[in-house]
């Protein structure tokens, strides 16, 4: 059982000495200073930071999940960025109108959005089941047309809030609350932070105690197996990229109704990439990927401190992120590989003395 | 080429053993065993793609070290695959000269010699023709043709008749006889007796991974060999007393599939089996089995004509309400059909029975059901497994697909599709598969048998069917065929099935 | 990698070699659409569609996609997917950005073209040595780009003047070609407006002036692959390796050998695209300026069947759409939705005949609608117009699908020894 975890844990460990041993040459390279960059990113977080860090992980916890989802059955959604970014629009164009009252307001927005990312999704989705059209391409497309697609209906129907444009303010009684759960913050944790928890704990219910999950975990290990079991694949493929998609509309909505109130063109944006980074991390693995967005949020916190108590640029940090996922990924094959030599040999050592006619080749 | 002492280990198995053999020049030489007896890691020592952990190799009386193929073709040795090594999107004249530029170029003159080696020995090849449009016996001419174009003295070969029906066997042969007097030295691998008896002048019997003997032809019989060869007895695919019954299981009626340029791909084919009936299908690989199978298992919807399951029309049917409906499906190539190969054994249990008990209670996955119910498969069909944690991917062979066949048997099926059953399967993980086949034929299955193996088709079946280019060519009687009537049928050298 | 078509539908498959439509040859292609745009201008007035100095923004815009659809052929004929193209020319843009700034503009070409093989060299380590899947590679690679850049163009441009954190000062783009004489005479027959002559015209003028040394060697690159790779015996073992490494491994080809080449040479060319975009297209680095381009690339790799001739097709497609939003603006877009029309039209009724009814139909009704979104507007508007070249992608890449042939052996992985 031990042996299970060290090796389980073996590859990320690995991929973050890695990492570190990177950021410290590229830091020495460049003629910055190593202890400054240590210091900085190893402080311990001040209480508004720990609400930093706590909202910004389950934001990109939710992002992974979404890639995560496409992943496991071999689709790379790419598109988490342009399905939020329509998500987030649609949620807020609705919820600006206030047809409904409070609480039941943010509760039809967020099925707007859902849908809505589900759409955008189901489009890729759709394209690669019919002609073929490979996902990592079509998301991409989907990406860049949702930004100019989002900036014209904000052009035709938003409204000019300071030098930006903005949808109409969601009214104050649709705002979510914070969570003031940490003591000595000037902020507040998000009150849909919880979306991520809830999200997180039926992904792994979903896809390890259900058939649907079962379905999906068989048609990403080997189509052509799960055709054979009676398996409709391509239904299959769009009800992933449609799921995925409603996923990753999520992702927009804790800093909508809890922050900013609006969408606008100064929306966060990003979210869809650090995602993929972290569903890589974390190996598809809602808990993996919850030490991976935890992580990752932890990186860029403490980093933003790095240009005033260091003279660093803080985009060192990115490198370190994009050399981690790299390694990481390097990382879980060789670990893969060694795992699967290892069983082979003894699952024959088990066998050897009963069975002597080992099948030898086809 | 003398080999003394060879091993070779991979992880948990030892594939060869203290291997002696010695190939005479000149001679055709084959080397009879089993399958899974060693015979094909031995030829790729040979040709250089492994290298053996024990033993000495000298070819004309030299040591010889090979680290790779390229030095194997230093030394004259080439080697004609049983899996053809061809890339389809390219020409024959870029497959052969591929690896050999040096040689002719890769223009005119690589042409030229290309021609010239077709004609010396009657091939019948056009250089700049795509592999992929070329046929079996073509594309082995290929492979000879590219380990002629090396000038190899020493020409291996790795079940050359697997594919092959008994006419082209005799044209293989008639090539080999012609390299002969010319001077080369053929060794050639085969678990098919009757075959190396006709050609061969030396045979070297191996088993369990060693040699066992070292005989001439003219000194020993059929049977003996067979006997050396296996040890024990021979599994006897021989059918008893009838258990044929009246009612209807299957029934295709005239179904024709076109592909998206209107080639058909099933022609008009109609058949029927009833309950305790084993009906097989014979033919040539490529003849239209593959898309037999995906019909009745509704993973392609036919252009024409009907699917009755029972009297039921399934036709358009999927493949899950097929399943659920009593099909059971043993697929041709396991590994990428039949198993997860990263999954636990328990979970395999679970494919393609996603919808029913024991596995699945509503919509969720009964771990404990599953697990249950695999360790009662494990132990019925002899399933050598330390545990159903592990990894199908672990498992050899033979193993894999007792496992298939015991999942596919739990379900009570009234219909099973068994496409080349004991494909890659030991010996006795073979007779198992049929004592399976053979009871469940008793207790009123109705069996559709896909298979290249003429006496698993003539042991086990009812009745035989003969396919070829999509159609129904002719129909036996597995009592009184002999394997050379059926080969006739499957090449069409009869004159069935010509297109008109 | 991703799900195979042939697992998700067997009617997907390819058409038979001998079966598939006689090849029309590139020239043919790019006659009918010089045919079209030239009608569409004259029916519309809409002179920007294929003025000279589109033409020029088309060629700066053609160029970077076309080399990055020939980085991903090389890639991919190798049997090695490159998805991480888009960050192997980021990679290209900063190095171009630096060597430009400090140095001169071919010392910031061959930078660029490094800096790409870098980034190849990790994709081969990472694929080829340790046989991770080809698209989590790029991806990772793709993140780490961003991130590198970034941070380089901070510690290099910061301070410096005419730069920033995000952007260096400008750059000297590589000796253009001028032939002043020419190029002014084909401006007086553009100027005439007349059908076809005059856009012939534009051609010269755009061929003859401000025409880009980097051009032309990009050019001479598309050109040297298609040698290389079908001439030479060094191609033939780099296309077997993608058809089947099987077959090479047997016949003592060193498979990893000549992948890793191929991605290296991927990454350079990539790199060089980058370089490309900051030398002759903006005259600076930025951060982002690649802007999904490499992508594009991929999809004009993919639209040309893998072959450079067809690639170079779609890149110019995909081109010359960029430089259209980019120039000419609402207006000329709008005149190309009557083009788009005629096409699909042309299109659909060649499907019906073919007996493909319902997807005859929904080209038809695609083009009515193209015809009277042409006829009930006066201009496409700006955000619609910056998403051509992505729509573009889309379209293409969806109808293309059926007589895609991609190399055998395209995305797997390959182990030594698996031979036999």
């Amino acid at each position: 059982m031990l042996k299970r975890i060290v090796i389980g844990a073996a590859a990320p460990v690995l991929a973050i000495v890695i990492a570190m041993v990177i950021t410290i040459v590229i830091l020495l390279m460049s003629g910055n200073s190593v202890s400054g960059f240590m210091s900085t990113i190893f402080s311990a977080p001040g209480p508004r930071n720990v609400v930093n860090i706590i909202n910004n992980s389950s934001v990109l916890y939710l992002s992974a999940l979404a890639a995560a989802i496409g992943f496991r059955m071999n689709l790379f959604n790419i598109g988490v960025e342009g399905q939020y970014r329509v998500a987030v629009f649609a949620a807020a164009a609705f919820a600006g109108q206030g047809w409904l009252p409070g609480p039941l307001n943010v509760a039809v927005a967020f099925v707007v959005a859902i849908l809505s990312g589900a759409l955008w999704a189901a489009i890729a989705g759709v394209l690669k089941v019919t002609r073929g059209v490979s996902e990592v391409i079509s998301t991409i497309m989907l990406n860049a047309i949702a930004v100019s697609l989002t900036a014209y209906l904000l052009r035709k129907w938003g409204h000019v809030v300071g030098n930006s444009l903005q949808t109409k303010a969601v009214p104050k009684d649709s705002w979510v609350p914070g969570l003031d759960v940490i003591p000595g913050a000037p902020n507040e944790v998000l009150g849909l932070t919880l979306v991520a928890v809830l999200a997180g704990v039926a992904y792994w219910v979903l896809l390890n105690r259900s058939r649907f999950g079962f379905e999906l975990r068989a048609t990403g290990s080997s189509a052509t197996a799960a055709v054979a079991s009676g398996i409709d694949v391509r239904r299959m493929v769009v009800t992933a990229m449609i799921i995925s998609g409603g996923i990753a509309a999520l992702v927009g909505l804790p800093l909508l109704f809890g922050d900013t109130h609006s969408y606008g063109t100064t929306f966060q944006s990003g979210l869809g990439f650090a995602g993929i980074a972290v569903a890589l991390l974390g190996r598809n693995n809602p808990v993996g990927i919850a030490f991976g967005s935890l992580l990752f949020a932890f990186l860029v916190e403490q980093s933003s401190l790095l240009e005033i108590n260091a003279g660093i640029s803080n985009d060192i940090v990115s490198i370190t992120q994009g050399v981690l996922v790299l390694s990481v990924v390097v990382a879980y094959e060789i670990v893969r590989r060694y795992r699967q030599a290892a069983e082979q040999r003894s699952v024959a050592e088990q066998l050897a003395p009963v069975d002597t006619k080992q099948e030898v080749a086809a | 080429m003398r080999l003394r002492g060879i091993g070779k280990r991979f992880p948990g198995v030892v594939a060869n053993h203290d291997i002696d053999i010695d190939v005479r020049a000149g001679t055709v030489h084959a080397v009879v065993g089993e399958n899974g007896a060693g015979k094909s890691t031995l030829m790729k020592i040979l040709y250089g793609v492994q290298k053996p952990d024990d033993g000495t190799i000298e070819v004309n009386g030299a040591p010889a070290t090979m680290s790779s193929p390229a030095d194997a073709i230093k030394l004259g040795i080439g080697m004609v695959f049983q899996h053809f090594m061809l890339a389809d999107n390219l020409t024959v004249l870029e497959n052969v000269v591929l690896g050999a530029e040096k040689l002719y170029g890769i223009g005119d003159k690589a042409r030229a010699k290309v021609e010239e080696i077709s004609r010396t020995y009657g091939f019948g090849l056009d250089p700049d023709q795509l592999v992929e449009g070329l046929g079996v016996g073509e594309r082995q001419r290929v492979e000879i043709l590219k380990v002629l174009y090396r000038g190899a003295k020493v020409i291996i070969l790795d079940e050359p008749t697997a594919v092959l029906v008994p006419q082209e066997v005799d044209a293989l042969f008639a090539n080999l006889r012609e390299l002969k007097k010319e001077g080369h030295t053929l060794i050639f691998i085969s678990h098919k007796l009757d075959e190396v008896l006709a050609v061969a002048d030396d045979i070297t019997v191996v088993r369990r991974g060693t040699t066992v003997a070292s005989v001439r032809p003219a000194d020993v019989t059929s049977r003996k060999l067979a006997e050396l060869m296996v040890g024990s007895e021979l599994p006897s695919p021989n059918t008893e007393e009838s258990t044929v019954t009246d009612e209807e299981m299957l029934e295709l009626d005239h179904v024709t599939l076109e592909d998206a340029s209107a080639r058909k791909l099933l022609d008009d084919v109609s058949l029927r089996i009833r309950r305790g009936e084993v009906l097989g299908v014979a033919g040539v690989e490529g003849n239209g089995q593959t898309e037999l199978t995906e019909v009745v298992m509704g993973m392609r919807h036919p252009t024409r004509g009907h699917v009755e399951l029972a009297d039921a029309d399934i036709t358009g049917w999927s493949t899950k309400k097929r399943r659920e409906s009593g099909i059971g499906y043993i697929p041709e190539d396991r590994h990428r059909h039949g198993l997860l190969l990263d999954s636990p054994l328990w979970e395999n249990r679970i494919l393609g029975h996603q919808t029913r008990e024991p596995s699945v209670k509503g919509m969720w996955i009964d771990r404990a059901g599953a697990r249950k119910d695999s360790e009662r498969i494990v132990e019925g069909y002899d399933v050598r497994t330390p545990s159903i944690e592990t990894t199908a991917r672990a498992l050899s062979g033979g193993n894999q697909q007792k496992f298939i066949v015991g999942r596919e048997m739990s379900s009570d099926p009234v219909l099973l599709v068994a496409s080349h059953p004991t494909r890659g399967v030991d010996v006795g993980a073979q007779a198992a598969i049929w004592d399976h086949i053979r009871d469940a034929r008793r207790r009123g299955l109705a069996v559709l048998l896909i298979s290249a193996d003429l006496d698993e088709l003539i042991g086990l079946s009812d009745s035989i069917k003969v396919i070829l280019r999509g159609r129904f060519v002719g129909d036996f009687d597995p009592q009184s065929v002999t394997p050379e009537q059926l080969g006739s049928a499957m090449t069409g050298a009869d004159g069935a099935g010509k297109e008109d | 990698m991703t799900i195979a078509n042939d697992a998700l539908a067997p009617d997907l498959g390819q058409l038979p070699m001998d079966r598939r439509a006689r090849r029309i040859p590139v020239w043919a292609w790019l006659l009918v659409a010089f045919m079209l745009i030239s009608f569409a201008r004259v029916v519309t007035g809409s002179n920007e569609l294929d003025s000279a100095g589109t033409l020029r923004e088309a060629i700066t815009a053609f160029i970077p996609i076309a080399l990055a659809g020939l980085a991903g052929l090389w890639s991919e004929r190798a049997g090695v997917v490159n998805i991480g193209l888009e960050g192997m020319m980021i990679l290209g843009t900063i190095g171009a950005g630096y060597f430009g700034t400090f140095y001169g503009p071919w010392q910031a070409v061959i930078a660029a073209m490094v800096f790409g093989a870098v980034g190849g060299a990790l994709h081969a380590l990472a694929t080829v040595v340790f046989g991770v899947d080809h698209i989590v590679s790029g991806v990772a690679i793709n993140i780490m780009a961003v991130g590198v850049a970034a941070f380089l163009a901070d510690l290099w441009f910061s301070g410096l003047q005419g730069g920033g954190p995000t952007q260096s000062p400008p750059v000297e783009g590589p000796a253009s070609i001028n032939l002043t004489g020419v190029s002014d005479w084909a401006k007086t027959v553009e100027d005439k407006h007349w059908f076809a002559v005059s856009d012939l015209a534009s051609v010269v003028g755009a061929l003859t002036h401000d025409l880009s040394l980097l051009t032309v060697v990009s050019v001479l690159l598309v050109l040297a692959t298609y040698l290389i790779l079908w001439k030479t015996s060094f191609g033939l073992r780099l296309r077997s390796c993608g058809e089947s490494p099987g077959a090479a491994e047997t016949l003592g080809v060193n498979v990893y050998r000549y992948k890793i080449y191929a991605v290296l040479v991927s990454g350079a060319i990539a790199g060089l695209a980058g370089g490309f975009i900051v030398l002759v297209g903006a005259g600076l680095y930025q951060n982002g300026i690649t802007n999904g381009r490499g992508y594009i690339g991929l999809a004009a790799m993919i639209f040309g069947n893998w072959r450079p001739g067809g690639m170079l097709l779609g890149a110019a497609l995909f081109g010359y759409t960029d430089a259209l939003q980019l120039r000419a603006g609402g207006g000329a877009v709008h005149a190309l939705l009557i083009v788009i029309a005629i096409v699909l039209l042309v299109y659909g009724i060649f499907q019906l005949r073919k007996g493909a009814r319902v997807a005859g139909i929904v080209t038809v009704v695609a083009a009515v609608l193209f015809a009277l979104w042409f006829f009930l507007t006066k201009e496409v508007p700006a955000d619609f117009t910056r998403m051509t070249p992505y729509v573009a992608t889309l379209f293409v890449l969806a109808f293309s699908a059926q007589r895609l042939r991609m190399p055998a052996a395209d995305g797997l992985r390959y182990r030594r020894g698996e031979a036999g």
